[in-house]
């Protein structure tokens, strides 16, 4: 299947900090992708050059097979964004608002009335066309803001960081509107918040220091990881003691007489237990560990991080 | 562009600071054509037993616009200081760098929309002085001219003006870059002794506009407005361009 986007060797440089360097995307049809990272990995630069708002300092972006710097606008026609703080004028009517960003889109008069009610009726906003954008809440105005990327129909949408800012009620219903666009679309979302992934992507790419550092589709990943293991001990024994367990091969302490134990390779959660059990250390609760994708996050995004602070 | 004009005009029109400028621009002149109109009566009988060759045009007329031409320089950067740095702040500029428009239609709708509302004031300015065809006959030509200087000058406060917002995301830095640019280049004429060629004086923007009140309109006054409108817009152009990250 040929790639809805991709991108080669995508860099940018602000003065002497490589914000983005060398990242390598590719994003299918109807596919859903989680750009994820610590704040100041290079996710929202990277979705800044996606949609042209940043010229790379090397590298190309391809849309539909179109380079994005050669055909900016054919390409941008293909694009919906909504940027970190979504892109609105206080000042004007939601209706007011779409049918400006439908224009600014090529949208022809003939069809404006007819997209913009649909956009309206997909982000739940049908009954606040008249209505000043300023005067909404802030899960309206996120709305809204989706609502102008979605107006001329783009295939590809980029949203960073959609559900900022969000109470949970908020979050449950963008992130419901996402998955029923996914049926239609290609997403890719930037986010911190590793269960926004789990919970509406297909594939997630995992952002550090300006490069892709992991890429893999969800299916596997969300799943706990059998071989990492939460225990709470009521009277907890040295690390190293619960390091030496038969079938441990390493324990770390959480504190309040939590500890984080991996297994080795053959070892079940069942055996841990029974030896656990033995022992006069009161167990409190045996449960399975991270996510792997919280592990893989956790590992990619902190080794150079105490690296670089020692 | 269509797009950005339309948007524009709408939200200059829905704030009261449009209508805000265009009624005390219209109120202060009305006030001053009025001074003006009142001596210019109280010495008119002097002036023709004199024979004097000042008539209605050079005593009222062109003050009027000269005094149109100040005004509007310290209410124009009022109208402009949104245009670019409301859209740095409220971060809609995304949202025109993403769209399938160049840099210059977005330069371009914001300048049309603010030069808009100044040929509003423009034609509420200029029905003053038409209004004295009633009762007398100006000059038609130095009115013309004079007319046709207030439209460049204003042209030129926007276009200044734009590029100043384009600059910075506060509107109050970008209204004291204007102000700072627009009387440099109206006062650099004031400089003592300076020959009628000095660059000093070719750059000064009172110069071309107190000639061109005079009604004398030289291919010069009019290429010096065409530099004075047409340098800030490519200046903003490029300063898009560079956002973008092309510069």
């Amino acid at each position: 299947m040929e790639a809805l986007l991709r991108t080669n060797q995508l860099c940018r440089r602000f003065g002497a900090v490589d914000a983005v360097q060398g990242v390598d995307l590719e994003l299918f049809p109807g596919e859903i992708v989680a750009l994820l990272g610590p704040n100041g990995a290079g996710k929202s630069t990277t979705l800044r050059m996606l949609c042209g708002c940043l010229t790379p300092s090397s590298g190309t972006v391809t849309i539909n097979g179109l380079d994005l710097q050669r055909s900016p606008f054919a390409a941008k026609r293909a694009i919906g964004y909504l940027p970190e703080t979504p892109p609105l004028y206080r000042d004007l009517r939601v209706d007011e608002y779409l049918n400006f960003c439908a224009r600014l889109r090529g949208v022809g008069t003939d069809q404006l009335r007819e997209k913009r009610e649909r956009v309206k009726s997909l982000c739940g906003l049908g009954d606040c066309g008249r209505r000043l954008i300023g005067n909404l809440s802030k899960g309206y105005q996120q709305r809204v803001g989706i609502a102008q990327a979605l107006i001329h129909d783009p295939q590809l949408i980029i949203l960073d960081e959609p559900s900022s800012g969000l109470d949970p009620n908020q979050i449950v219903e963008i992130r419901a509107l996402i998955r029923s666009l996914g049926a239609n679309h290609s997403i890719i979302l930037s986010s911190h918040i590793l269960a926004e992934a789990e919970s509406v992507c297909d594939r997630v790419l995992i952002m550090h220091r300006g490069s892709v550092v992991f890429s893999e589709p969800l299916g596997r990943l969300s799943e706990p990881d059998q071989q990492t293991l939460t225990v709470v001990l009521g009277t907890p024994p040295q690390r190293e003691t619960l390091a030496a367990l038969p079938g441990v091969a390493a324990a770390d302490a959480l504190g309040s007489g939590r500890f984080e134990l991996r297994l080795e390779a053959g070892c079940s959660s069942g055996q841990l237990a029974r030896e656990l059990a033995l022992r006069d250390w009161e167990l409190r609760e045996l449960s399975s560990g991270k996510s792997s994708l919280e592990q893989v996050f956790t590992r990619l995004t902190t080794v150079d991080r105490s690296a670089a602070g020692a | 562009m269509r797009a950005i004009l339309a948007k524009e005009l709408r939200q200059l029109f829905h704030s009261p600071l449009a209508w805000g400028v265009l009624a005390a621009l219209q109120l202060i002149l009305a006030w001053l054509f009025m001074l003006q109109l009142e001596q210019f009566l109280q010495i008119q009988q002097r002036l023709t037993t004199l024979q004097s060759t000042l008539g209605v045009t050079a005593l009222v007329i062109a003050p009027l616009i000269d005094s149109a031409a100040t005004v509007a320089l310290l209410m124009t950067p009022l109208l402009t200081m949104n245009s670019f740095s409301r859209e740095y702040q409220q971060g809609t500029i995304d949202l025109l760098l993403a769209a399938p428009i160049s840099s210059a239609a977005i330069v371009g709708g914001k300048f049309l929309a603010l030069l808009l509302v100044l040929v509003c004031a423009w034609l509420l300015v200029a029905a003053m002085p038409l209004s004295l065809l009633v009762g007398t006959w100006p000059d038609i030509g130095t009115l013309i001219a004079s007319l046709l200087a207030l439209a460049l000058a204003l042209a030129g406060y926007a276009a200044i003006g734009l590029w100043a917002s384009s600059l910075t995301t506060q509107p109050a830095i970008a209204a004291v870059i204007s102000y700072a640019v627009l009387l440099l280049l109206s006062t650099l004429n004031l400089t003592a002794g300076a020959a009628p060629d000095s660059p000093l004086l070719v750059l000064s923007l009172s110069f071309h506009l107190q000639r061109m009140l005079g009604g004398l309109v030289g291919s010069g006054d009019l290429i010096y407005f065409a530099l004075l409108v047409a340098t800030p817009l490519l200046l903003t152009v490029m300063r898009l361009r560079r956002l973008r990250g092309g510069g």
